[in-house]
């Protein structure tokens, strides 16, 4: 679980975040959602320890994520583009997080086959194509069954057959008990994935409950129209004020 | 050395009226110079002579076989002093000779005489080695000199000369002393084809010495290099000033010369190869400067001098100058540093060249700025004075700069 | 930690070819100038030029610029269970030890095949040329940390070489004019001690033969880097320029936001 209070972030002039209090329940998936610009990366990156906040905490599993590394143990991550060092194979990249966590991961291997990365294990990281980077971002994600999963548009330039996999992994995440937390453009994933919603608009939170919380708020039969009339609601509520 | 078994062995053979006294192993040399006659001749040979404060009193020659050593064990004054005119000492190997602050002990002294020759003697751990004094008509040739004082106080001069006329000094070797060959007073010397090095201050160092000419000599790594003061007509013709290199150490001192004549000489790795302070009217010609610190620093009291046909070629600085105008002429000189072109082909550079880098006038001005030696802004600094000279003499120029080297000597 | 970070950091610069260039870059130089130039005095002055010229650009571009480009490497070790602090520090180090040995390498080699690995000259060159890469690679990270972006903080970090190698003599210089009418030796040893650029191209050229050049003004500076402490000031001003801007790269690397 993840317990985030007065949560607030600015670059330059510009605040990202306000004062944003989420409490992310175990064994869910959650999704944040919100328009571009919205602050649903700088959060992820805020939980990740990679953006410092101005104010507020975050802890995982009861333990403090700012300014200190233990947190993350339990955390795994994928990023949106997925970037690695360049000349760096896939293997040294898993054998790299291995020993910076002190620990073998039993999983590796048969995450490899299932995304079929056999091929591609010993070439360069700037010799593979987006969505097999996308691939490697998605068994360091998952190598260490992570208690909490961080996933940043996860599905972006993967192959259908590889985002068939990265669901039921998603899936099998949190039936083991897992806080997952996923952003997407593609709603219709969100819908089938995510159990809950946080709703960000321009930094400040806006919705946060369960998916059908969300769908009977809004009186919408699916997620996208949902997401539709509670954006309207927010800029009209920014206009007036 | 048991003295008991001393043998006297003095044999003398008459001929023609001339005596030959030969000193063997165990007879003594003084005996024999004492014995001496005018026009004899004393043969040593070979062996160690334990002898000092020996007197040459008449005219005679004094010849020494192959391994004739007298060793005077740094006692008494001087090993051997000549009393006589028409002496001839050849061939003697004199070694350690007394340290005396008061007094200028010498291997051979000759004082107030005339016509004597000194050559192929052999004079190891001197304090002076050959001295000479209000001498005329003298020849020291082909010696082998060598000391190895450490300090400039506790070693004499090689080669002294003090008030003297017409004297050659020709193919000594000249090693280890404080002066190798010191001149002072010495009118019409000869010195040819001696080689002065690793002496403690200077290889060759005269004052009031005029018209003496100096010719295919080398002087190599000499603490202090060459210096010569106080002089006219000075000639000096194919010499090497080489590895002169220290604090202040000169290729060659010229300090109030004029007059002087200097050719075909070569300056090599010296820190400074000339450093001249009034000087005035010496011309320089056909001299090569390479690799040196400073190539020609001229002070602003050096006038009416000329430097032409010369090689200046990898010098850190080619000339300085404290001054900002210049009355001496450089001109047909090759200058490496020179970047201008030559569109008429015939071998001279059509634009002038200034040797002076505005660096080195800054340094001449601003001592402390030498610390900004090889530094990138001073580069750029020299760069653009080239192109826009501002601040260096322009008379300092060689209007008409060599694109390549002279032919060089045969 | 940090050794384990390191390990990869290494792993990807070696891969980098940049490094071996840099090797090979002065195996050729140093060969060629020994080789083609007269006189050991001549090849260890055009080294000098060589070395303090390009050491701090290299360092401060390939610095700057390798900050940028490890951007991936940073972010993906920043979100396993890690400190920033040993991040950062495998960071450099994993930049600073293979510019190392590139260079003592390069100019070893030839200097050893050579038979003057021990002249003094060489060695205090060689000296040198490791201190300035640390300096400028600690003074290259400061400005890559705290300008985020590329094209800018490249411009910052040639410019800061510019001032250290090229302007900060014309300040010298320009102190020097102005004040030509006073006994300048100690000012000058206190501009020259707090660059070290020139610090580097002070004791390189006074151990050299070059020393015999520089008459009173370098018996004054020889005299103090002789002295216990006019050595422990020099390397005091060369720590505090490694320790002070890699300080403020580490605070700024802790707080900045990827």
């Amino acid at each position: 679980m993840i317990d985030i209070t007065s949560l607030s972030k600015s670059f330059k002039h510009s605040h990202v975040l306000r004062d944003v209090n989420v409490h992310v329940p175990d064994h869910s998936v959650t999704a944040v959602i919100g328009p571009n610009g919205s602050g649903k990366t700088t959060f992820m990156k805020c939980i990740l320890g990679l953006v410092r906040p101005d104010s507020g905490t975050i802890s995982i599993n009861g333990i403090s994520a700012i300014g200190s590394a233990q947190g993350r143990r339990e955390l795994g991550y994928m990023s949106q583009i997925a970037q690695y060092p360049d000349n760096l194979t896939p293997l040294d990249l898993f054998a790299m997080i291995e020993r910076v966590r002190s620990t073998t991961s039993t999983r590796k291997t048969a995450l490899i086959e299932r995304f079929d990365l056999g091929p591609h294990l010993k070439k360069p990281m700037r010799a593979l194509s987006g969505g097999t980077r996308q691939k490697v971002g998605a068994i360091i994600a998952l190598m260490f069954e992570p208690r909490v999963l961080l996933l940043d548009e996860p599905t972006a330039g993967l192959d259908p057959i590889s985002t068939g996999v990265l669901k039921d992994l998603i899936m099998d995440t949190r039936a083991n008990g897992a806080t997952v937390l996923i952003t997407s453009h593609v709603l219709s994933e969100i819908q089938e994935l995510a159990d809950r919603a946080i709703f960000l608009h321009e930094g400040t939170k806006v919705f946060d409950g369960t998916v059908a919380t969300l769908l009977a708020q809004t009186g919408d039969a699916t997620l996208e129209r949902s997401i539709a009339t509670m954006m309207l609601d927010a800029q009209q509520k920014q206009r007036a004020s | 050395m048991k003295l008991a078994t001393l043998l006297v062995l003095l044999l003398a053979v008459q001929t023609l009226g001339a005596t030959t006294i030969r000193v063997v192993k165990g007879g003594t040399v003084a005996q024999a110079f004492a014995r001496a006659q005018a026009g004899d001749t004393v043969h040593i040979a070979a062996g160690v002579y334990q002898e000092t404060d020996l007197v040459i009193g008449v005219r005679c020659t004094v010849l020494g076989a192959s391994g004739a050593v007298i060793d005077a064990h740094k006692r008494g004054s001087s090993v051997i002093s000549v009393h006589a005119d028409d002496v001839l000492i050849r061939g003697l190997t004199i070694r350690n000779v007394a340290v005396a602050y008061t007094e200028d002990n010498a291997a051979i002294k000759v004082y107030d005489r005339r016509r004597i020759t000194i050559e192929r003697c052999t004079v190891e751990n001197g304090y002076f080695g050959i001295y000479l004094s209000k001498s005329e008509d003298c020849t020291i040739a082909y010696n082998v000199l060598r000391s190895s004082g450490k300090e400039e106080s506790s070693t004499g001069n090689g080669i002294h000369l003090w008030t003297s006329r017409n004297i050659l000094v020709e193919g000594n070797d000249v090693r280890g002393w404080r002066d190798g060959i010191y001149f002072e007073f010495v009118h019409h010397g000869t010195v040819l084809s001696n080689h002065s090095e690793s002496n403690n201050r200077y290889g060759l160092h005269f004052m009031f010495s005029d018209s003496c000419s100096y010719k295919h000599n080398a002087f190599v790594n000499n603490g202090s290099g060459v210096a010569v003061m106080f002089t006219h007509e000075v000639y000096m013709e194919d010499n090497l000033f080489q590895d002169n290199w220290g604090d202040a150490a000169y290729g060659i001192l010229l300090k109030e010369i004029t007059r002087g004549h200097m050719v075909n000489c070569r300056f090599v790795r010296n820190s400074i190869a000339i450093h001249a302070e009034g000087a005035t009217s010496i011309l320089i010609e056909g001299c090569e400067f390479r690799y040196n610190g400073y190539a020609m620093r001229m002070m602003g009291n050096c006038i009416g001098n000329t430097i032409r046909n010369c090689v200046f070629d990898g010098n850190t600085f080619d000339v300085t100058t404290n001054s900002t105008t210049s009355l001496n002429t450089f001109h047909r000189n090759f200058w490496s540093a020179y970047e201008g072109y030559d569109l008429n082909k015939d071998g001279i550079g059509d634009v002038p060249h200034h040797p002076v880098r505005l660096y080195s006038m800054l340094v001449e001005q601003i001592p402390s700025s030498v610390m900004l030696m090889h530094s990138l802004f001073i580069s750029i600094l020299d760069v653009a004075e080239q192109v826009m000279p501002s601040v260096t003499p322009e008379t300092f120029v060689d209007v008409s700069p060599r694109m390549r080297p002279p032919r060089s000597r045969p | 930690m940090i050794g384990k970070l390191l390990g990869f950091a290494l792993k990807d610069i070696a891969r980098s070819k940049w490094v071996l260039l840099y090797v090979f870059f002065f195996i050729l130089l140093t060969e060629g100038l020994l080789r083609f130039t007269a006189g050991e005095a001549k090849t260890v002055v055009g080294l000098m030029n060589i070395v303090l010229l390009l050491i701090p650009l290299g360092a401060s571009m390939f610095g700057t610029l390798h900050l940028h480009n490890s951007r991936e490497f940073i972010e993906l070790i920043l979100t396993q269970p890690v400190r920033r602090s040993s991040v950062f520090a495998a960071l450099w180090l994993g930049v600073v030890i293979p510019f190392l040995a590139a260079f003592t390498l390069g100019v070893g080699i030839p200097m050893a095949a050579h038979g003057l690995i021990a002249d003094p000259t060489i060695v205090a060159l060689m000296v040198s040329g490791n201190v300035l890469t640390i300096v400028f690679f600690a003074l290259s990270f400061l400005v890559g940390i705290v300008i985020a972006d590329k094209a800018m903080s490249m411009g910052v970090a040639f410019v800061m070489w510019l001032f250290f190698a090229v302007l900060y003599d014309g300040l010298i210089l320009w102190v020097s004019v102005q004040y030509a009418d006073y006994p300048l030796e100690e000012a000058t040893i206190a501009m020259v001690v707090l660059n070290p650029v020139d610090l580097a191209r002070i004791v390189v050229t006074l151990t050299s033969d070059h020393a015999a050049l520089m008459g009173y003004t370098g018996a004054v500076f020889n005299q103090f880097f002789g002295t216990m402490r006019g050595i422990l000031i020099s390397a005091g001003s060369l720590v505090l320029w490694t320790a002070v801007p890699l300080w403020f790269a580490k605070r700024a690397f802790d707080k900045r936001d990827w």
